[in-house]
């Protein structure tokens, strides 16, 4: 588990959860407690030797992990160019990368005696990934999720419930992922004695963007290993998709010392990057804070948050994790948007060429990783995260269609 | 900016409204009734469109003012409006943080400081984080008040108050703005522990919502800060200023009585 990093010099958060300006803990006083509790738990128990085998002991039985490292043949022959390597998230129990941090976080629950556990989803997979978990540990799960999310990812809604859990359905605001968060810490600030916030991804005030970070970085180790062990070198780029940044951050962290690997993360630019339809807070926000951290974020003139657009419910969220904000500024990652439209192209390639569906957020990253490859041409190596299986959003794909599945 | 209020006979009033609710112009008319109706002070917020520590109720008039478009600029310029003929009366604004942090520390202190506001409180600003801001605002002689709740170990309470400058505000319950579930003798306990180790005045609000409530954390609290039940009364009007004179004057009047009436009026500190 704590396998120490590559890069010398990269050492965030500091100790205050700050990524150079950004990060930080930006709550309520309420919570000031709570996450100082978190804080020595995540410190401790992150290099307990017996909770990390009991981690890797879940991951490897529970989740199914190692995860594949697949290369996609006709996906590579298709974009014409550099070889395209798919790492398998989408095998992984419940169906995305959500369930590695989710795995990780309730036995954290456990370690502070924490009855309940609650959690913001956009697109269903982290309220499924954590309903799962909870309902494996017995432990009491309400997730809060927007009427509008609601709405497009009703089979995931549905698994929630199957699995124990209450769906709140948040109504304020723009009702998506934002608006389900804000819900979350409000239900956390009352519940706070006997209450787990189990965030999704690497946002929120400090430490879960470092948690989060941590948990998921087992997707960059693993391809590590797997393609020095396929390709005996390292890939040219890595590529993932960024809502808040989880998958991205946890393929990425890894090879951050590896200066010769670049790294893309691809935002939604839903109808476009120009329009007022689209979700890309790195490629075209400001700075600014919400949900406890200081980031990149989409907001007007005033610092009021604005409603974001994605096709992909799991990317609609206007602001994104401090790292990400600081990868951004250091140069060290590049951040890229994908419409709507290409998001579709990479997942019917995907679907097509290969036989994977995959989630339409992960399909962004396809898209992008295929003009990529496509532009570093042959005997370069590109590794996507393929983060989520596409399941959840036949019914999307099947309306755009014109067909009522 | 409450140099008498520890101290006093009586607890202060701070009834809470959000600027812009229900439309922009209604706002420094309301600010002055409820003066008229016996608030000492008053607590201005600043619309914010991700009330995370605020209830449905604030949630909702915070959504009302947005409609509206009002900005951080717009409800200083009502302060100013109000200073107008107020000269005395402390107003504090409270909201959170990303408006402020949009407009820049410097500016919105400059601003501030020209429009009358005596003290900010930034909702989700710890003072681990508002060192800037912090210092922006007391260059200018505003205050910057801090929260304090029931989760607050002492060391950090000292910590706080130790920062902290005007009064400090104790958060109620474990829970949002207008939550229902107040437990009056908690409050007493953690507020009279808060001020063996605080020189500051200690207001207490969240759930404070009618005046038999009121009157019980007047004998204890510095100060009693309500928000959602005054803001209910502007609700409840649905748009008619006739309604919201009536009701809030009626509502305010009762606090005041509730809480027991001052011998003079309070006044902020140059």
């Amino acid at each position: 588990m704590a396998i120490p990093n590559q890069a010398t010099d990269y050492d965030f958060p500091d100790e205050r959860g700050h990524f150079g300006p950004y990060g930080g803990i930006f709550v309520a006083e309420t919570l000031m407690r709570p996450l100082a509790e978190l804080r020595e738990a995540y410190e401790v128990f992150l290099k307990d030797p017996e909770f990390l085998a009991q981690l890797d002991s879940d991951l490897q039985h529970y989740v199914g992990r190692p995860s594949p490292l697949y290369f996609a043949e006709r996906l590579t022959s298709h974009y014409g160019g550099a070889k395209i390597y798919l790492k398998r998230e989408d095998l992984n129990h419940t169906g995305a990368h959500k369930i590695n941090n989710t795995v990780g976080q309730i036995l954290l629950a456990q370690r502070l005696g924490k009855r309940r556990v609650i959690a913001e989803t956009g697109a269903g997979q982290h309220g499924v990934a954590t309903a799962t978990v909870a309902a494996r540990m017995g432990l009491d799960c309400v997730i809060y999720m927007g009427a509008e999310d609601i709405q497009r990812q009703a089979i995931n809604v549905y698994r929630m419930k199957l699995l124990g859990a209450q769906v709140v359905t948040v109504e304020s605001g723009s009702r998506t992922l934002k608006d389900a968060l804000n819900e979350a810490l409000r239900d956390w600030v009352t519940n706070v004695e006997n209450t787990f916030y189990i965030i999704g991804t690497v946002a929120g005030p400090h430490p879960y963007p470092a948690l989060v970070r941590d948990l998921q970085a087992v997707i960059g180790r693993e391809t590590r290993e797997q393609i020095l062990a396929a390709e005996h070198r390292l890939p040219d780029a890595l590529v993932a998709c960024v809502g808040g940044g989880s998958n991205a951050m946890g393929l990425f962290y890894p090879f951050i010392g590896d200066r010769e690997v670049a790294m893309y993360g691809v935002e939604a630019a839903g109808e476009g990057i120009n329009t007022r339809y689209h979700a890309a807070s790195l490629c075209a926000g400001k700075v600014g804070v919400l949900h406890g951290q200081r980031s990149y974020l989409l907001e007007n003139e005033h610092g009021q948050v604005i409603e974001t657009h994605s096709i992909s419910a799991g990317l609609d969220y206007p602001g994104v994790g401090p790292e990400h904000a600081w990868l951004k500024d250091s140069g060290r990652a590049q951040y890229v948007a994908m419409t709507d439209e290409e998001a579709l192209e990479g997942f019917y390639s995907s679907t097509r060429k290969e036989g994977i569906l995959p989630a339409l957020e992960s399909s962004h990253a396809i898209a992008y990783a295929g003009k990529l490859a496509n532009k570093l041409g042959p005997n370069k190596i590109v590794v996507i995260n393929l983060s989520g299986r596409g399941d959840k959003d036949v019914h999307t794909i099947a309306a755009r269609e014109g067909i009522e599945v | 900016m409450f140099k008498e209020l520890r101290g006093e006979q009586r607890a202060a009033l701070i009834p809470y409204i959000t600027a812009g609710d229900p439309q922009p112009a209604a706002t420094v008319e309301i600010m002055r009734l409820m003066v008229e109706a016996g608030a000492d002070a008053v607590e201005l917020g600043v619309p914010f469109s991700d009330p995370m520590a605020d209830g449905p109720v604030i949630q909702r008039a915070s959504q009302r003012a947005l409609t509206h478009g009002v900005s951080i600029g717009d409800v200083l310029a009502m302060v100013a409006k109000f200073r107008e003929n107020q000269p005395d009366v402390p107003v504090i604004l409270m909201g959170y943080l990303n408006p402020v942090e949009v407009m820049g520390y410097e500016i919105f202190a400059k601003r501030a400081a020209e429009s009358g506001v005596d003290g900010v409180i930034t909702v989700d600003m710890p003072p681990e984080e508002a060192a800037d801001l912090s210092a922006a605002l007391t260059t200018r002689g505003i205050d910057s008040i801090y929260l304090l709740a029931p989760t607050t170990d002492p060391d950090r309470v000292r910590m706080i108050c130790d920062r902290a400058s005007g009064f400090v505000y104790y958060v109620s319950l474990r829970g949002v703005t207008g939550a229902g579930h107040i437990d009056v003798a908690e409050v007493e306990d953690h507020v009279r522990d808060i001020k063996t180790q605080c020189a500051l005045p200690v207001g207490v609000g969240f759930g404070i919502d009618s005046p038999p409530v009121a009157a019980e954390m007047s004998r204890f609290a510095d100060a009693v800060i309500v928000g959602s039940a005054v803001v209910r009364c502007i609700e409840q009007a649905d748009g008619d200023m006739q309604q919201i004179r009536q009701s809030l004057t009626d509502f305010i009047g009762s606090l005041r009585e509730a809480i027991g009436k001052r011998p003079q009026p309070l006044a902020a500190t140059p």
